[in-house]
């Protein structure tokens, strides 16, 4: 763990700063209150992730958002670390919603760099196919008939097919690049 | 609104791999008077989709919310993350008037359009604030009072706590252990109990989450709990499911039973094992059985 590592100062270059980054993210829903963020540490302490992973660290996320290091954060596959659980959002001192900030991340990661983990696509691509987000097979159907239990709901696919595409996710998964594993 | 009749929002992973789960739940829930409407149509509540597109995850949960506003009927979830993804959104929406217009827009696409009319509700709330504890004691006709178990509630029915509204404290809820309790079985304090299953993240990583959950099944083991006890499904796959994976990758015994809430009740108000489906474990709990007939 990160406790026997010896410490390097990462070194930062001013041309990598993109100072405006902080003020079109707190725009974003769920990211509106990271100027609040006063390096307490309080959610790298309460968040299990961290405590399994040598990268993962919300309130560095925090620190390179009002940094501006944009670049960075987006190719940064340790974003897709944080489980949502929500502590850091219920600890936070300042109100900042460090989950709400992680996802607004991830989505600008998938939409500027378009890049997601392949299992998103996956998911993506059985909602668009089944309306569920697990192909449920033909044999679970018919053992459910055996069991007495209701058929399942249908799927309205032509309304599943437009929301994809009014909120602009069916050419995304078209052009995405995926990558698998995440390493902690 | 009626009483005791709600839609039953499924969601997916329930049908797809935890039949238990549901069989169970409407066993219990049928003897206790709660009526179920099945959905009319169904799309995916729009949990895993919100990493990858915010707006696509409101317009599917609001979806499904305006689907129960044309019913009139409060939604009955049985897995944490489609209650909080719906739940969430309905209260986001209910409070944002910008985001409102906004998803309304989408949906208008749809011809939807949401009014924020009716509530979103997990099983956990149903039984402790609908039917009620005195009710839940009356049908209980076999306490398990041999039973000395442990629960995880999970984080997505108490957090964030902004959006909850329930009334269960996040740092110390009381509502799942109070339930175990009207079985007559002991539920246990153990160590960490607030501390997320990691499932989530499984399909990017899954050292932490094995990590994690090994942690767990060691705190509830110190505490010699017979069984664990569930009330979403993607906890309960985290902890039966991989619980042999995680007991061969760390060379550790755990054999801890994770059973669905609703199956310690419905063994409680006295149905048969297999009516409950407790044969689909993965985890036997041919022990804790034995304590209890
Ligand atoms: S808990 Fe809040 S204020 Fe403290 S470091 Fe994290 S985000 Fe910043
Ligand atoms: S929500 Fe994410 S960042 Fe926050 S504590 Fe949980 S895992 Fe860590």
């Amino acid at each position: 763990m990160s406790e026997t590592q010896e410490y390097t100062p990462t070194i930062i270059k001013a041309e990598e700063l993109d100072p405006k980054f902080k003020y079109k993210l707190s725009k974003m829903p769920g990211a509106e209150k990271l100027m609040l963020c006063f390096q307490c540490g309080t959610c790298t302490a309460d968040c299990p992730i961290s405590r399994f992973s040598d990268f993962y660290r919300p309130r560095k996320i925090a620190r390179m958002v009002q940094l501006g290091l944009k670049d960075r954060l987006l190719s940064d596959d340790a974003l897709w670390l944080c489980s949502t659980c929500f502590t850091c959002v219920d600890h936070c001192p300042q109100g900042v919603e460090i989950a709400g900030i992680v996802r607004v991340l991830r989505n600008l990661t998938v939409r500027e760099k378009g890049v997601m983990p392949i299992v998103f696509k996956e998911l993506a691509s059985n909602i668009l196919r089944t309306g569920y987000v697990y192909q449920i097979p033909e044999s679970r159907h018919k053992r459910r008939e055996m069991q007495g239990l209701p058929t399942l709901p249908k799927p309205n696919l032509e309304d599943v097919k437009k929301m994809f595409r009014i909120t602009g996710s069916s050419g995304i998964l078209e052009t995405v690049q995926t990558f698998d594993k995440v390493k902690s | 609104m009626p009483g005791l009749r709600y839609l039953l929002f499924l969601g997916c992973v329930i049908p797809y791999r935890l039949s238990s789960y549901e069989i169970s739940a409407r066993k219990v829930l049928e003897k206790l008077g709660v009526e179920l409407v099945e959905m009319p149509e169904f799309n995916c509540c729009g949990f895993p989709m919100d990493p990858i597109n915010h707006d696509l995850m409101l317009t599917l949960a609001t979806r499904n919310l305006c689907l129960a506003e044309k019913q009139n009927l409060n939604i009955l979830t049985l897995c944490n993350g489609c209650f909080s993804i719906l739940n969430e959104t309905n209260k986001m929406l209910e409070g944002d008037k910008e985001l409102r217009e906004k998803t309304n827009g989408y949906l208008k696409e749809i011809g939807m359009e949401f009014k924020g009319t009716i509530k979103v509700k997990h099983l956990v709330h149903v039984l402790a604030e609908d039917v009620g504890f005195e009710k839940i004691k009356d049908a209980v006709k076999n306490p398990l009072t041999n039973l000395h178990v442990a629960q995880h509630g999970g984080c997505h029915i108490v957090r964030p706590a902004k959006y909850l509204g329930h009334g269960d404290d996040p740092e110390n809820p009381t509502m799942l252990k109070n339930l175990v309790r009207l079985t007559g079985a002991e539920c246990l304090n153990y160590m960490d109990e607030t501390e997320c299953c990691g499932n989530p993240i499984i399909g990017v990583n899954e050292d932490v989450p094995f990590q994690m959950a090994r942690e767990k099944l060691g705190h509830v083991k110190a505490v010699k709990a017979q069984a664990l006890i569930t009330v979403c499904p993607f906890c309960h796959m985290m902890y039966d499911l991989n619980q042999p994976r995680i007991e061969r990758n760390f060379n550790e015994k755990f054999g801890i039973p994770v059973l669905h809430y609703t199956q310690l009740l419905g063994l409680a108000m006295g149905f048969p094992p297999e009516e409950l489906v407790l044969n689909e474990l993965r985890v036997k709990p041919a022990e804790l059985l034995s304590q209890i007939s």
